[in-house]
């Protein structure tokens, strides 16, 4: 494997439809996790894209960073948008006006355009079963309009809204499962990713895009501005994310659950924790419930991935 | 052969979306739109429409469906009233603003709360503002005509913006009434195919929808008022190319035996056929009488109105809807603003009246008349006058 540096990126796609240019923070997950996506949708795809950072850094008028024809309506009518787009190419195809041929269909939106706002349109469109793909970047708050929380931010973490006070420990509840809503949709594909595992979430977003039917993909996006960490750590952040359990990688295929890695042994919670400055007020106790509840949560994901 | 049939304007309208070929329909029911949409699934799972059949799960996914259908170039249409026009209200700023041409069959309802599921115009005055070309309708085959010519409109290359047609909710939505068809050929010779020219398709990549800093959002809003001013011209040569197809002929604003009346009485919508009814009778016993009715309310036909009004001494206005704590009726400041520059000019006095669905008889609009010259002559402390009012209203 001495070779994998020059390997590897001969693996990646060259293509690419989301281009330089725009105007993401330094280190921004999100952008590099948008780009991978891209990479892999290829270039027979419409994007319907939600308010949000991604939206508001990649097309300020007259410019864009779109390669392929994408649409930015408003911020919680995403999937709706993108059933109008399936039925519209459905029925002009059906109609003869267009040539028939295989154009995928992409919604794409942050955390909180999916778990907030925008949850009952995208819970229509799953349920309706358009053929197409809901990716969410999930960078766990509202960064665009400047770290507030949203139902995706994790227990504990302080934002400007759930600010950690004499009163407050920051955030109060538990991040939502957004996942596990996709997936009470009985859609054909939900799959969680992290770019910082580029190969398991580009193959994911193809896969969601190859399945017939909704699919939806939940992509952990490291946000450095929001996370108060450093901006040269977004990728091992992720890595931690995923290796201390916190954010696990699985796949639900026909409401069949697969963990796509496992660890002989998580790491603990605070090698992840101790990195982000959206933590550090957490007391020693609230760090041990955070532990208590993600080895929990983890044993319980294993527990349904090992079930046939 | 061309036939009239005796049919409910609702299920006439989801005929008249047939005959249009449309390729989307998005909805999600509300009173009095819902028969609209039932015919429409109706005839989508029948296979008499070649459509696709959207149930979403609110209007505002209604709208927004719409907004990804008409950008992927589908002819698209949907219906909506009341609240449901109100949840779609961001959505129709964004239909307009991005150019989509959608038709909406709007049966106009009152707005919570109370609660009120009756007709009256208070869910179209929420939305005046919001970029769409507007029609109101009075009867059953204005509203059938009209769903043809808003997609001619709507689509023309040279406008592009999205079309409300209003029809009063049950008062019009839910009467039988004698409509003529036109034959499927001749609508295809009028309505061409819809060639939408910025598509979303792969072949030709384009990015809509974009956000704009200061620089540059003040020309986009500016582009898009030039823009809907300049679609009266389309609208008014879609109207006299459908009259010459099909021999009923639509304008702006209808006259109604106002030659030599020196009191006029301007109205919107189906409570017209009523007040036409009055006129007939006060022209019977002499009076100078005559109605106007607003057909074409955005663009605003500032020319036609005030070439409709010229000569008279009062205009009385009759609205279906309350600005709050504003000049009363929402028509009426509008009409009169439209007047207020001219030398020569009517006295307007206005009126609101048929809140909630509550009826304007012949004797109502006979008392409205009636009351309105008196006001001119001697003025009023009001800005404006309700009527049928409990409470309110000395004369009841």
């Amino acid at each position: 494997m001495q070779n994998y540096n020059v390997y590897v990126p001969r693996l990646v796609p060259k293509k690419d439809t989301f281009v330089p240019g725009h105007r993401a923070c330094i280190g921004c997950g999100e952008a590099l996790a948008v780009r991978l996506a891209c990479k892999a949708l290829g270039s027979n795809v419409v994007i319907a894209n939600a308010t949000g950072c991604m939206e508001i850094v990649s097309s300020p008028l007259p410019t864009t960073s779109w390669k392929v024809p994408w649409i930015h309506t408003l911020f919680e009518n995403t999937a709706a948008v993108a059933s109008g787009i399936e039925s519209g190419l459905k029925m002009l195809m059906k109609k003869g006006r267009i040539a028939r041929e295989d154009i995928k269909v992409v919604a794409m939106a942050g955390d909180g355009g999916t778990s907030d706002i925008g949850l009952q349109a995208l819970s229509g469109a799953m349920e309706r079963g358009h053929n197409f793909l809901y990716i969410c970047f999930d960078n766990e708050a509202y960064m665009n309009t400047g770290i507030q929380r949203s139902s995706a931010t994790p227990f504990g973490a302080a934002t400007t809204t759930s600010p950690a006070g004499k009163q407050s420990i920051g955030q109060m509840s538990w991040k939502k499962n957004m996942p596990a809503i996709a997936a009470a949709h009985n859609i054909p594909y939900v799959a969680t990713a992290c770019p910082s595992y580029p190969f398991d979430m580009m193959e994911k977003v193809k896969k969601g895009i190859d399945t017939p039917g909704p699919a939806y993909v939940h992509i952990l996006s490291v946000c450095p501005t929001g996370w108060r960490c450093p901006t040269d750590l977004t990728v091992r952040m992720g890595r931690l994310a995923v290796e201390t359990g916190i954010f696990p990688l699985y796949e639900v295929e026909n409401g069949k659950y697969k963990l796509n890695f496992d660890f002989p042994e998580l790491r603990p919670v605070t090698d992840y924790l101790k990195l982000q400055g959206r933590f550090r007020h957490l007391s020693d106790d609230l760090l041990a419930k955070i532990q208590k509840r993600v080895t929990a949560d983890y044993a319980a994901l294993k527990e349904k991935a090992s079930d046939d | 052969m061309v036939k009239k049939v005796g049919i409910e304007v609702s299920v006439a309208i989801g005929e008249a979306v047939r005959l249009a070929n449309a390729d989307v329909v998005a909805a999600y029911p509300i009173t009095p739109q819902t028969h609209i949409v039932e015919h429409l699934a109706e005839l989508v799972a029948d296979g008499d429409l070649d459509a696709a059949y959207i149930p979403v799960e609110s209007e505002h996914s209604a709208m927004s469906a719409c907004l990804g259908s008409a950008a992927a170039g589908a002819r698209t249409f949907t219906a909506t009233a009341g609240q449901g026009l109100e949840l779609m209200h961001e959505v129709l700023y964004v239909a307009s603003s991005m150019r989509l041409p959608v038709v909406m069959a709007v049966a106009n309802r009152a707005l919570s709360s109370p609660l009120s599921v009756w007709g009256d115009h208070s869910d179209v005055m929420a939305v005046r503002d919001t970029g769409w070309i507007q029609i109101f309708t009075e009867n059953g085959q204005e509203v059938v005509d009209n769903v043809l010519c808003a997609f001619k409109i709507a689509e023309d290359r040279k406008v592009l913006l999205p079309v409300m047609i209003h029809l009063d909710g049950f008062h019009l939505s839910h009467v039988i009434e004698p409509i003529v068809f036109p034959e499927q050929e001749a609508v295809d010779k009028f309505l061409p195919i819809n060639n939408f020219p910025f598509a979303l398709h792969p072949a030709k990549p384009v990015t809509m929808g974009d956000f704009a800093p200061p620089i540059i959002y003040p020309e986009a809003k500016w582009a898009q008022e030039v823009n809907l001013r300049a679609s009266k011209e389309v609208i008014l040569r879609t109207w006299q190319e459908f009259g010459q197809a099909f021999g009923r002929h639509y304008s702006p604003v209808e006259s109604y035996k106002t030659e030599g009346a020196r009191v006029l009485l301007l109205t919107m919508g189906s409570f017209s056929e009523t007040a036409m009814t009055v006129i007939d009778k006060l022209q019977g016993e002499g009076r100078k009488v005559g109605l106007v009715r607003l057909r074409l309310w955005r663009p605003f036909p500032f020319e036609e109105l005030r070439q409709a009004v010229k000569g008279a001494e009062t205009l009385i206005v009759v609205d279906r809807a309350l600005s709050f704590g504003g000049p009363g009726g929402p028509v009426c400041s509008e009409v009169r603003s439209a007047l207020y520059g001219q030398d020569k000019k009517p006295k307007v006095v206005s009126f609101v009246a048929g809140l909630g669905g509550r009826d304007i008889t012949p004797a109502g609009f006979e008392t409205i008349i009636n009351r309105g010259i008196a006001i001119a002559q001697k003025g009023s402390a009001n800005e404006f006058e309700i009527f049928g009012v409990r409470g309110a209203d000395a004369e009841l």
